[in-house]
């Protein structure tokens, strides 16, 4: 056993009679006695303090009510107010915007922000002046310009500004074609539905100022969204096929000229060739008979016979018959078995 | 002695807050009071915020919001004029402005706006049946003074039939309207002001809904399908001109190969008739004896006469033949 408990259970020393254990009780009572009126007036104390000192953040006002009437609005740092109920506090964040998000919500906002993949169709399917669906996300982002207002006008500002908005949208992109509201005419409904919500917004006189309307996704409905991809599809399919064309279009053309060029000037090489040969054989034929002119006779004899003398020998048969001897048909049937 | 005074004194600090606690209330900045003893109101209505004070214990504070509320219906389904089916959804603000007759009539919050459900749904089912669905849709004709805005992007744009792009003599905010002014009469008998009707949502019931996007999608398909025919169409110009084009450039050569070579043969006769013109006997001889020598060769079989010229002086000499 340890020391010091042996020594603490020894020192109690165990009540012989109830009467003994209430004298005990009323002496340690009278000994704590003396300290309680001053715990009191700590603890009061402390209370008011609490209750009355108070810090406002740099991005919000405090709106102090005295029994409950407006009494003042204080600025950041740090402040008194009458304790004990008389006075009490609304702390309003007049600096800071806040979003509103219709169609999505934001999961865990970050680098890399999630979004939640339930499904607002609700919210964000809606009619267009056409008289198609379209699915529309947007924000609205705003600020609590008067913070006394935006306190006692209005029992739930953001159930309201959302009902606001998703009207006013509605009412924008009733008023815009499909196609519009896809493309070109987004600017002009962001503006268009924040100056809308702003107007009644004033009108209710509730203390917001709208910083912005934007919209985000503007998609046709999911079950209408494949067949708006096949479009997008044919599109891609309409320029691969003309590019093809093309292709075939350049592969063909530039060689056909290539080629159409080679017969063109294969031609002028015949021809030159042409020419050049006649104008040679001209040549040859007009010097010829220059020689030849002057001693005519002679010389067509003698080209005659050298002619023959070269001819004869190359024949494969000669045969000379005299053609008082009658026909040559049998000398030729003998010829030919023999050989 | 001193004990009993002790007791006195703090009997009397404790009835005396409770009196205090019990007489005096606060009214908020947000709201108002009706002060009533056994039930039965008493005086007029606390709208200001401030310090007040009552009977204590008999008088009951019954407090009620100054502030504007909402109410929000539950999606009606209702036809429009042209006999479609379509959700409408109404939103509204009011709030309590004679918080006396207000808990004579209706006691609470919750049964106010039950009334108000009543009040508002056969409004907006009234308004809203008497009037075709374009009017719901739309605000303002500016879809049909711009028709050229129905197909601002030329490939993503919907095909509209005329019937549906029929002008709207109301629209959308008229009919807002037009449902307030049928329910503000009623809100007096309950103290209460209704500031605002609107319509929130509106859109097509299910099965209009699905033969809507029915429509979307042959209309997504047709678009599609001329797309891809625009495409083959190209291609079929791209190839008639390629071919076109080929042919062009095939007959061109074609002929300046033929228009050359003509020439050129064109020249040759003239070179050669030239020449040859000079002594046509001679150019006859010379050709002769040339086809003689190209003709002859081994399989040739020469069959000479004896009268011929050659063998003169096989059969006599003759000096002057």
């Amino acid at each position: 056993m340890n020391p010091p408990l042996q020594k603490h259970i020894m020192a109690f020393k165990v009540p012989n009679t109830p009467d003994e254990l209430l004298s005990m009780g009323s002496r340690g009572f009278n000994r704590l006695s003396r300290w309680i009126p001053y715990l009191v007036i700590a603890l009061i104390i402390g209370m008011i303090c609490l209750t009355s000192f108070y810090t406002i953040d740099p991005d919000e006002v405090g709106v102090i009510r005295q029994f409950g009437k407006y009494a003042r609005t204080t600025q950041p740092g740090l402040h008194w107010k009458i304790p004990l109920g008389v006075e009490a506090l609304n702390k309003v964040k007049v600096t800071r915007v806040f979003k509103e998000e219709f169609g999505f919500r934001t999961g865990t906002p970050g680098v890399n922000t999630t979004y939640s993949n339930r499904n607002f169709d609700e919210e964000s399917i809606m009619l267009t002046g056409d008289l198609n669906s379209l699915d529309v996300s947007w924000i609205v982002q705003y600020k609590i310009s008067d913070p006394v207002k935006y306190l006692f006008t209005l029992r739930n500002p953001e159930q309201t500004l959302r009902d606001l908005s998703e009207s006013g949208m509605r009412q924008e992109i009733g008023d815009s074609s499909f196609s519009e509201a896809l493309t070109v005419r987004r600017i002009e409904i962001d503006h268009n539905t924040q100056e809308r919500l702003q107007a009644i917004l004033d009108h209710y006189d509730v203390g917001i100022r709208i910083e912005l309307v934007k919209l985000q996704d503007v998609n046709p409905p999911d079950p209408v969204k494949p067949s708006f991809n096949e479009v997008n599809e044919a599109k891609q399919e309409k320029e691969k096929v003309i590019n093809q064309a093309f292709e075939a279009y350049n592969k063909l053309i530039p060689k056909a000229r290539g080629e159409a060029e080679q017969v063109i000037r294969s031609a002028e090489g015949y021809a030159l060739a042409r020419v050049k040969r006649a104008q040679g054989d001209a040549s040859q034929f007009t010097q010829t008979w220059d020689a030849y002119k002057s001693s005519r006779d002679v010389t067509r004899r003698r080209m005659y016979l050298e002619t023959l003398r070269e001819v004869l020998p190359k024949a494969g048969k000669v045969y000379v018959f005299d053609p008082k001897a009658g026909s040559i048909l049998p000398l030729l049937n003998l010829t030919s078995e023999k050989q | 002695m001193n004990r009993l005074l002790l007791i006195v004194s703090l009997l009397c600090l404790t009835v005396l807050f409770l009196v205090f606690n019990e007489a005096f209330f606060v009214v908020n900045e947000a709201e108002q009071v009706v002060i009533t003893r056994f039930g039965e109101p008493i005086g007029k209505p606390f709208t200001n915020a401030g310090l007040y004070w009552k009977f204590p214990v008999l008088d009951a504070v019954n407090r009620f919001d100054k502030r504007i509320l909402e109410w929000d219906g539950d999606p009606n389904q209702i036809p429009t004029l042209d006999k479609r089916y379509i959700w409408v959804d109404t939103t509204a603000r009011w709030r309590i402005v004679d918080p006396l007759k207000f808990m004579q009539s209706v006691r609470n919050e919750s049964s106010a706006q039950a009334r108000l459900d009543d009040i508002i749904d056969s409004a907006t089912r009234d308004v809203i049946s008497n009037h075709k669905v374009v009017e719901v849709v739309r605000n303002s004709n500016r879809l049909v003074d711009n028709p050229e805005m129905l197909v601002a992007d030329e490939e993503d744009s919907m095909d509209v039939s005329r019937s549906e792009l029929e002008p709207i003599k109301v629209g959308r905010e008229q009919l807002s309207r037009n449902i307030l002014e049928r329910v503000i009469p009623y809100a007096p008998d309950f103290g209460i002001e209704i500031l605002d009707v609107r319509i929130q949502r509106i859109n097509y019931i299910e099965e209009v809904q699905k033969k809507v996007y029915d429509r979307m999608i042959s209309e997504r398909k047709r678009a599609a399908e001329k797309i891809r025919s625009e495409g083959q169409g190209k291609r079929a110009e791209i190839e008639g001109q390629m071919q076109k084009e080929l042919q062009d450039i095939q007959s061109e050569a074609y002929k300046s190969v033929q228009e050359i070579k003509g020439k050129a043969d064109a020249d040759a006769i003239r070179i050669y008739a030239q020449a040859y013109n000079l002594d046509p006997s001679f150019y006859a001889f010379l050709k002769t004896l040339e086809t003689y020598r190209e003709t002859m060769n081994k399989d040739t079989t020469l069959i000479l006469s004896t009268d011929h010229e050659f063998f003169n002086y096989l059969n006599t000499l003759n000096v002057n033949p």
